[in-house]
Order: C-alpha cells, then structure tokens, then sequence
C-alpha cells in the first residue's frame, strides 16, 4: 500500500494524465456529479456517485460502428473506427466497478464484441472506496463491499490523504510511474476506514435486503406473478431507470442517411420503450406490464440463468434516486421475492 | 469572382399558390436571385411543420425561409394565418436558444410579386452569407 | 406542512369507496423512505389505511394517468388533485382525452412541494427519515445522532417556489379551503434569459441540454404529451432516436417537443421535476407561454374547460414574424 497527501493529488493526477486520457467525477450544478477529462486544476467530486455510470466508458450511449458510401451501383464500407488511445477512469465506486465484470460477460463472450473489447484494453479503472454511502445504496445485497473495491488499482481517501494498491498488472504499471509521488505505509488507516464504512453499512435503510429468493432457476416461480400489475401501473415507460444504469447493455443499432452516405451506429435501447425490439410483426412486449416485468426479470432472473447465478444488478442506487415515479428494483424485490404465489 | 467565396445554402418553403407561381413570374422576367437558394413547394405556408425548418438547418442549410399568400389571400382561407403564429413563436423560440434571428424568416409573396421574390432572395441571401456558416443548428455527421 | 392532514384524505378515500361512489382510488404510496412515493391505485380500504400517503414528496401530477385508467373499466375513479394538477386535468378535458364521467376530482390544498435534492444538499446524504413539523422537515441520517430542521420554504420544487395559483380549476369536492390565483415571478428566469447575448443564451442552452440523456421522462410524465403515438417513436416519421446522437439532435428534441405542447403546456413542472439532469426544462414552455401571453394575450391553459388554444386560432391582426424581435436587442 501506498500513500500521498491530498494536497498532492493534483500533481499525482497530473502525472497520470502526462501518459493517458484522465476522466473523473467532476462537481455539476445542484449536487451531482458527472465523469469530465481532467485538465489542471480538475478537482476530484466528493459526491458518492455520478448521475450516468462509467459503463459509458466501454459502451458509450451511441457510437459510430461504420459508413457507407455509394456511388451508382457501387457501396463502400468505411471502417471509421481509430484504435482506442489509453485512458484512465479514476475514483470508480466499487458497485461500478462491479458493473464492468457483467458487462464483460456480455460483449467478451463469443462473439466478442470488438468495440467494446479494444476499449475495455486500453482502459485502467482506479476505483474509489465509499466512505459516505447513501440510503439508497445495496452494494452488499450483491456481496460486493463498498469499502474495498476491485479495479486496477483501489484508492481511499481520508480527510488529508489519499491511499493507493495495485489490484491487477495494469495497476501496477500505473502505480510505478507514481512510485516518487507516492511513498510506502501501512495498512491500520484503511482498515480503521474499512471498518467505520462497514458500520454505517449497518444502519442503511436497505442494509438486510437479500436477494436469495432469485435466481436463474426462478423464471416459473416469477414470470406470472400477480405483483407486476400493481408495480407496472404507474410506470410512465421512460428510460431514465435504464440510462442510468450500470449493468443494462441492450442496444439497438440504426441507419442515419447524412443526405450524402450512411452512418451507420449503435445506441443505447431501454426495454421500457414501446419501440424495444419491435419486428416487423410488431412489439413482442405489448404493454407497459410486460416491458416492466421484462426488465426486472433480466436482472433478476435471466442474466444469472445464463452466467453462473451472477446477478446483473449491483445495488448502485442510482434508479432509486432518479425514477419519475420512484418504483425501482428494490421495491420490485420486497413485493415479489418471496410473496410471488399468493 | 473568387473560387472560394462563401455562398450560403438557403431553403425556401413556398406555398404552391403564390409564392412558387411568384418564383415562377421572377424567372419569367429574368430576374436574378442566387442559385444557391433552394425551393421545396408545399401545398400552403401552414404545411411547414417546424421540424421541417429544423431537419433542414440539420441537412446544411445556412437560412430557411417561408413563402406564403399575403394574410387574407390562403387559397385555403386561413392557412397562413396560423403560419403567421406558429413561425412567430418558434422563431422566437430559436432566438431564445441563442440561434441567430437573422437565418429564419417568413414573407409574404404574392404570385404577380415577381419582383419582391427576387429581391427577398437577394436580401435574405447576403443577410445570411454575412452570418457565415450555420454552427449552431448544425449536424456534424451531414458536413462530411 | 400541508393544510389538509393524510388521515382526512384516508377517511375520505375510504367513504367514497365503501359507498360505491367510486371503486378504485388514485393516490400516493409509500416507499421505502420518506420520499420516494409512488403513484399507485387502491381497491380497497385495508391498502388506503396501511399505505396511502400525503406529505412534501407528493409532487406527481395523477391527471395524465386519467386517460389511460379511466379506459380500464365501466367504474368511477376517485383522483386526489392539487391546484396546479387541475389545469392539465381541464387542459386533457378539453381535448377530450378522457371520460369525465368516470373520474370523481377530489380538490386538496398544496404548500408546496419538496424538492430532495435541494434537502439532502442541506440535511446530507444517508437520511432515514423526514418528518414534517410545522413549517420545518426534520432529517434524520445515519451520519448524525439529532435530527436536522430544514425550513420547508426553502427546499420547494422549482415549479412550487413560483407557484401560478392555490385556487383548484375543477373538482367535483373540495377539502380544505380554496386559495387565490397568484402573482408569481415564474417569467423572471426567462426574462433573465432574454436580456443575455445570443452567444451567452446559445452557450447557456448549449450547456443545460448536453447533459440530456434522452430518457424521454419529460415527455412521458407531461400531461399534454398524451399522443398515441409520439414523433420521436415513429420509425415512420424520420424522427426517431432512441438516443440524441449529437447536440444537433438534443435540441431538435427539446425544441420540437417544448412546440408540440405550446398553447396547451399548464406550466404544471412536472418536465423539470422528474428530469434526471436537472435540466431547466420549464425555461422552454415558459418561453412560450411569455410570448403567447405578450403576442396574443394573457392565456392559462387549463383555467377552463374548452377554452381554444393560441396555436388552434387567430386574428387578422397578428403580429408578424419579423416584428417579433423588434424592440429586443
């Protein structure tokens, strides 16, 4: 473990951004947060989570996969992509972190999804651990511990210091062009940490959620549940729940005619949109209840059924704050979890 | 004449009744108005939806203009009546959003206005290349 | 505080319903915490007692869920509104967007809705409780051993610190007392606005609607965008974006759609309230109904039934386009 005053941090962020593209929360208006590249005099956010996760990243909300240009009867396909320069992503909180491994799942398995693959290479995570979770937060529902993330490297902050560890060969290679603006300590500060975030872990409103009664066996036991009616009927059918979401990866990918060629890209899509999936046979979710239940049961039960039980929800809190309507997935999980038969 | 010279790219919306037939007149007459403005015939003024206006500001116009019966003259009644306020607003509402004033404009050209259709294209032409490019309603991806 | 306490709009809910005058009640739900209420509909009287609720964090607008509940069955549905949601309500009735013959409008006075953010950036973050005590909400969280008091009057929704009117447009009944129209600054931002440069408004505008993350919630919670089918989901239209792809296509966005509900937007708030960016969104339709106001006279949409909206109608007197600018720098 390593350490450098917080005072120093600007000279520390300097360093890093010498070699790599530096993004960080960054204080907005009223508040929130939200990911900027850094440039001197950048200053580290000290709000708990940004509005939009860094799963934009790897998978930006839209991104340009090809072109095409005709001429007469002839199309050329114009591979518009430049290979990804470094980048760094600092202070990542550990549910985000998180997000990244299911994310993997998705675009890494085969086929893989070369976009995604080429960024998630030349990218370096430097996670940030919580020391002021929120009442919305459930990181440990999903046994991930807020206080001691993954990533490349871990940092924790305290009120005058900023403490470093290496996690993975990326880390280290970032921590060794550190290594004279860093020193050497000892672990007692961030244990003492560790442990005064782990007791207000305790006192959370959402501290004994549990998310046992899911699972990738459980789609008969939910699918028809009498429930969704009553925690559909209010939603508006936006997509604000999944935009800012972490873990959701659907998107869609669209034609755009510049009058002069084709773009073709990709983009975010939200299975609570009308226009989700729909073929030329029309919409298979026909109502809000079905798009609803669809997003819900794919965190829940769909993804784990195809990765090992691995949820794909990481307690980030982020729908819990922001939803129109406050209807979210922890709400979702104490009306069905274990009441889905009556 | 300078190679390079900036022309702007003006989209005219005329009305079929009046406007077009007083595009048609100005050529009769050979007046001359720059070739860079480019007409789209609409049944009425009233047939311009906004989004019209904006998609063509996104398709590289520099200036759009609407061309429509005198007030009293719609061959549809009362067509242009509701131009009138539609446009008012939405041009308002595009000076508001800090897009210049001076690349929207809706005028009244009747079908023996031969003459003010040219002279309209003229003026509206160098009130526009004076701006320069349009950047601020622009779509990067239709620039290439 | 709000006038009118939660156990006398229970008592009423339950009488309605137990005398057959309605069979199903929209109201608030409880959530988790304080704050996090859902707009939900009880069927029976056991629910209303155990989870019905009216405090600060009722901010949602129930009239646009008129038009698809009252589709659902041949009953009556009991609907508690605020002054402010009275408007959309006349404003959907006008155009004939739902039956009025199903619905039973209970009025309830409004003080003004909290804003959370505006809370938990004076109280903190982690709160476990917010009760309300006077004209004070008193925070509890996990970080601190005695409550926080915050004045209730200064963490109001934008929309309630320029609230329009206390007086309700329509109810079949009213509880409580009926409050006056008021004079509110809500022009003085759009105002302020007006007076920049168009580089400073263009740089402003630019800023706020970069942040947009087209989830569409402003759209889909506006009372006046109850289209079957809107625009921006319309393959069909050349319009349609899942996700804004440039700043080209934010504002196109918010420009179209501020136009579509121009004459007919009640000023309700509800675009700025539930906006994940706190994008001003109520900047835009007040733009319009300023200009509405000053080109074609005063007009409130919603202030009653049937009333022809701005953009539905003229005069032969109308200001011109090129006239609109004149006398602004």
């Amino acid at each position: 473990m390593r350490k450098c005053s917080l005072e120093s941090m600007n000279t520390v962020l300097a360093e890093i951004a010498k070699t790599a593209a530096l993004y960080l929360p960054v204080d907005e208006k009223e508040g929130r947060a939200a990911y900027k590249k850094w440039s001197e005099g950048t200053g580290w956010s000290k709000q708990l989570n940004t509005v939009r996760s860094p799963k934009d990243f790897f998978f930006p909300q839209v991104e340009n996969l090809m072109e095409f240009k005709t001429e007469g009867k002839n199309i050329e396909i114009i591979d518009t992509r430049s290979e990804s320069e470094d980048f760094v992503v600092f202070g990542v909180r550990a549910c985000d972190v998180k997000s990244f491994e299911i994310l993997d799942r998705v675009f890494l398995s085969e086929p893989v999804d070369s976009y995604y693959a080429s960024r998630r290479a030349h990218g370096v995570v430097v996670a940030a651990a919580c020391t002021r979770p929120s009442e919305t937060c459930f990181c440990r529902t999903f046994g991930i511990d807020a206080a001691d993330p993954y990533g490349d490297v871990a940092v924790w902050r305290t009120e005058d210091e900023v403490f470093w560890q290496e996690k993975t060969e990326k880390g280290a290679e970032l921590m060794k062009k550190l290594e004279s603006l860093t020193e050497e300590c000892g672990v007692e500060a961030v244990e003492a940490l560790k442990e005064k975030t782990a007791k207000i872990m305790d006192k959370l409103p959402l501290a004994g959620l549990s998310a046992d009664a899911f699972g990738g066996d459980k789609t008969e036991k939910f699918f028809n549940a009498p429930q969704w009616k009553s925690l559909s009927e209010a939603c508006l059918g936006c997509g604000t729940c999944t935009f800012v979401c972490p873990t959701c990866q659907c998107y869609d990918i669209k034609d755009f005619n510049t009058g002069k060629g084709v773009v073709r890209f990709r983009c975010w899509d939200s299975c609570m949109y009308s226009e989700f999936t729909k073929m030329s046979a029309g919409q298979p979710r026909l109502t809000q209840l079905e798009r609803f239940r669809q997003r819900f049961m794919h965190k829940l039960v769909y993804y784990p059924a195809n990765n090992d039980g691995m949820f794909s929800c990481v307690g980030c809190g982020r729908c819990l704050s922001r939803c129109p309507i406050s209807m979210n997935i922890v709400k979702v999980m104490k009306t069905i979890g274990d009441k889905a038969d009556e | 004449m300078q190679m390079n010279e900036y022309k702007p790219l003006i989209v005219a919306f005329c009305c079929n009744w009046c406007s077009y037939a007083g595009a048609d007149l100005a050529g009769n007459n050979r007046l001359s108005y720059p070739a860079d403005v480019k007409i789209i015939r609409v049944p009425c003024s009233c047939r311009v939806n906004p989004m019209f206006i904006l998609r063509a500001f996104q398709r590289g116009a520099d200036g759009v203009i609407i061309c429509g019966c005198h007030p009293g003259d719609c061959h549809y009644t009362s067509g242009n009546y509701y131009t009138r306020r539609r446009m008012a607003l939405l041009f308002s509402m595009l000076d508001y959003l800090g897009i210049e004033r001076e690349r929207t404009r809706v005028e009244w050209v009747s079908a023996a206005e031969g003459a003010k259709f040219a002279a309209t294209m003229n003026d509206f032409a160098e009130k526009v290349a004076a701006l320069g490019e349009n950047k601020r309603l622009e779509d990067l991806r239709c620039k290439k | 505080m709000q006038k009118v306490m939660r156990d006398v709009l229970v008592e009423k809910a339950v009488s309605l319903l137990s005398d057959g005058t309605v069979d199903r009640v929209l109201g608030w739900k409880r959530g988790e915490f304080s704050y996090d209420i859902t707009p939900a509909v009880f069927e029976s009287a056991d629910k209303i007692r155990d989870d019905f609720v009216w405090n600060e964090f009722c901010g949602a607008n129930f009239s646009k869920y008129l038009v698809a509940q009252t589709k659902k069955t041949e009953g009556k549905l009991l609907v508690f509104l605020k002054p402010c949601d009275t408007y959309s309500f006349n404003q959907l009735l006008t155009e004939h967007r739902f039956d009025r013959e199903k619905v039973y409008a209970v009025g309830i006075p409004c003080e003004g809705m909290a804003d959370i953010a505006k809370l938990k950036a004076i109280a903190g973050d982690g709160i476990s409780s917010v009760e309300s005590d006077g004209g004070k909400l008193c925070v509890t969280t996990v970080y601190e051993d005695a409550p926080v008091a915050v004045d209730a009057g200064e963490v109001l929704l934008e929309r309630c610190v320029n609230c329009k009117s206390k007086k309700h447009a329509a109810y079949d009944e009213l509880i409580g007392e009926e409050g006056e129209v008021l004079e509110s600054g809500r022009f003085d931002e759009v105002e302020k606005l007006e007076k920049m440069t168009a580089d400073e408004r263009f740089a402003f505008w630019q800023n706020e609607l970069s942040r947009c993350i087209r989830c569409n919630a402003c759209r889909d919670v506006c009372p006046a965008c109850t289209c079957e089918k809107c625009v921006f989901n319309n393959p069909a239209s050349g319009a349609e974006n899942k996700a804004a792809a440039n700043s080209f296509e934010e504002k196109m966005f918010h420009i179209i759609r501020a136009f579509h509900v121009a004459g007919r937007c009640t000023d309700c708030g509800e675009c700025s309230r539930v906006c994940p960016q706190r994008i001003p969104l109520h900047l835009l339709n007040r733009k319009f109904i300023k200009d509405i106001d000053s080109f074609y006279g005063e007009y409130q949409a919603g202030a009653e039934v049937g009333s022809r909206a701005p953009l539905v109608s003229y005069t032969k007197e109308d200001i011109e386009p090129s006239e609109v600018f004149d006398g602004r720098e």
